[in-house]
């Protein structure tokens, strides 16, 4: 029986070993933490004003992100709710697409399950990585995301940032290019400010993805110790029964 | 008196029932008196397991179908609207997505068990058949049920493994449109896939089920030994090694039961995503006719025989590649005539062959999902002929295989 376990197990290593492989540009940890009610709420607060303009979350209402985030129906409607409306309705955006295809040369993604497509680190460096870039028509390009069709909206409060490219010589005289990018024009917030409303922002857009994700982890904890209990039951249950067997 | 009446009111009933329809019978045909071998192992917790998955499957697939919307405009919003608006329709559907993988997990393991003890020699070739068009179905099933989503993986890997049938000399093309109903995956495919996933599969998957176990129960229960339990029988025909299913194996599903359900109801609860193998990060994007994702993986259960189909230079022999490596699996009862059933008996040559065949699958699995550079399709088409080098193996190896004795009864 534990020799049958340990092959099965074997067997099933090299896909967990190898799930874990990421690729291309290295991410910052996001490091979000979903149980900061606060951070969440500033998060709201920064996802209303600087992305809902553009961006839809067509598929979230704003009543069941008050009700989550511990904010009342009354403070949602009238400081988070900007075009009027329902607080039952879904958070979606004005923009008509083809202006939006005309103005950004693609249409701006919903974003209700962004998180879950992009990943929290993705999200979290891609809006810290904008840097001027004149040879764009946007002015700004981004490390994560080259030749991104979104202008840094977030510019007031980060600032600015310039490329620095190094070239990097390796033991065999291979040459990479290193960018690193250089605060030129400060924004309305220190850098650390800038991450940490990123990182809220960012822990929202985790939220969004997945409204019932604290929800399913309490429900979790409770369903597996009824199971537990379940099985202790179940097995002395069949020790009695198989009490027969020879 | 009391309890007197109700006992002859009970046994009024049944004794009704059964002048009518065989009940009782029923119940002591494949249950109290269907006599199972008592030294099961392990690996045969799965077989319950697997109907256990597909009742799962059936029930939460129910709830499901009454809020989602097969239609390529409503599709992807219709599985967030169940995920956020319906009540406990997450739990739903983390349930129906997590119950697909552990399906295949469970039906992967037991389809093990068949091959290390012998369970599809004679006389279950028929139970290792029915058994092997439930596994083909399972993988319809759930290839069409990943297209329901709409996201931009069910899309693409639809995609990818439709234009397959565009392979086939001569009516590929016209084949490929045929089942796609449009130049595209589009909403017509969606429909008939929807139409397919909750109806006609599942009927045929139940026929099928019964099928199985009705064969099972007709020649009985294989076990670890490879020993057959009826021929050492009491003086009243019962199995001197055979115990009642029900209740000792009911008893004994039931700890199986539990310890499933704390391993699936972690993953549900804890890990839905099991870190993109269960539910895929571009399936969180939606269908975009327009964008093709740079990495199209189809989900892991299907990975091993992808990665053969991917070894072989030209389509349409990878394509016949990789339904040899599902049809070979047929073929096993007539492969291996070798009389001693359980590995446990077997030479050393054998085990040898079993592991190798293992540690091909499990390869050719991970290399599924791995971008097709030249090293790992050298290492695909390694493994491919390991895989198909077993059932070659198979053919030999009972010749000079030097077996050792099995015993005449079970060894507990």
């Amino acid at each position: 029986m534990k020799k049958q376990l340990f092959v099965l197990l074997l067997a099933l290593a090299p896909a967990w070993a190898f799930a874990a492989g990421g690729e291309g540009i290295h991410l910052d940890k996001a490091n979000i933490d979903p149980t900061n009610t606060q951070s969440l709420q500033r998060g709201a607060r920064l996802f209303v004003n600087y992305c809902l303009s553009c961006h839809s979350a067509s598929l979230m209402r704003y009543e069941r992100m008050g009700k989550d985030l511990g904010i009342s129906e009354q403070l949602v409607s009238e400081n988070l709710m900007f075009t009027g409306g329902k607080v039952g309705e879904l958070m979606t955006v004005a923009t008509a697409p083809a202006d939006a295809k005309e103005w950004f040369g693609t249409v701006p993604p919903d974003l209700t399950v962004i998180a879950r497509a992009r990943g929290v680190d993705w999200l979290y460096t891609y809006l810290r990585s904008f840097y001027l870039d004149d040879s764009r028509h946007i002015g700004v390009n981004n490390l994560v995301f080259p030749d991104v069709g979104m202008p840094h909206v977030l510019w007031e409060l980060q600032g600015w940032q310039e490329p620095i490219i190094t070239t990097v010589k390796d033991h065999e005289g291979k040459e990479t290019k290193v960018v690193d990018l250089e605060l030129v024009e400060p924004g309305l917030l220190t850098p650390k400010e800038y991450d940490r409303a990123v990182r809220d922002l960012v822990n929202f857009l985790d939220y969004m993805g997945e409204p019932a994700k604290h929800e399913r982890r309490a429900l979790g904890v409770k369903v597996l110790m009824f199971l537990f209990l379940f099985l202790v039951l179940a097995y002395l249950l069949k020790r009695e029964y198989w009490k027969d067997v020879h | 008196m009391a309890g007197n009446t109700s006992e002859k009111w009970q046994g009024g009933l049944l004794g009704w029932i059964d002048a009518r329809f065989p009940l009782s019978s029923m119940w002591y045909d494949h249950l109290a008196r269907y006599y199972a071998p008592k030294n099961f192992n392990f690996w045969y917790y799965f077989g319950s397991l697997a109907l256990m998955v597909l009742v799962l499957q059936i029930i939460t697939g129910i709830w499901l179908t009454m809020n989602y919307k097969p239609d390529a405009t409503l599709a992807f919003n219709s599985v967030e609207y169940i995920m956020r608006d319906v009540n406990w329709g997450w739990l739903i559907r983390y349930m129906h997505s997590t119950g697909a993988s552990f399906f295949f997990i469970v039906v992967y393991l037991h389809m093990f068990r068949g091959l290390i003890y012998g369970s599809f020699k004679k006389p279950r070739e028929l139970i290792w058949i029915f058994g092997m068009i439930i596994y083909v179905c399972l993988m319809a099933e759930a290839f069409m049920g990943y297209l329901l989503p709409w996201g931009q993986m069910s899309y693409w890997g639809a995609q990818v493994i439709i234009s397959l049938f565009g392979a086939i000399p001569g009516i590929g093309d016209s084949l490929a449109l045929w089942i796609r109903g449009d130049f595209v995956i589009a909403d017509a495919t969606l429909n008939r896939f929807f139409a397919f996933h909750v109806i006609a599969v599942p009927i045929v998957l139940l026929a099928l089920v019964v099928l199985h176990i009705l064969a099972l129960h007709e020649v009985g229960s294989n076990n670890p030994d490879g020993v057959e339990i009826k021929k050492n029988k009491d003086a009243n025909g019962i199995p001197l090694d055979g115990i009642p299913f029900h209740p000792y194996y009911t008893v004994k599903d039931i700890v199986g039961v539990a310890v499933f359900l704390i391993v699936f109801c972690s993953v549900v609860f804890f890990m839905p995503e099991m870190g993109g193998w269960f539910l895929e990060r571009d399936n969180f994007i939606p269908a975009d006719p327009l964008k093709t994702p740079v990495h199209i993986v189809p989900l892991w259960y299907f990975t091993p025989f992808y990665a053969v189909l991917r070894a072989v230079p030209d389509k349409f022999l990878g394509v016949v590649a990789m339904g040899a490596a599902i049809f070979a699996l047929f073929l096993l009862p007539w492969l291996d005539r070798s009389p001693v059933k359980s590995i446990r008996y077997r030479g050393t040559v054998y085990k040898i062959a079993v592991a190798v065949f293992v540690v091909s699958f499990v390869a050719l699995g991970y290399l599924g999902t791995q971008p097709a550079t030249p090293v790992m399709t050298n290492f695909a088409r390694l493994f491919s002929l390991l895989y198909f080098g077993f059932f070659a193996a198979l053919l030999i190896i009972p010749s000079f295989e030097k077996t050792k004795p099995v015993p005449d009864r079970v060894t507990s």
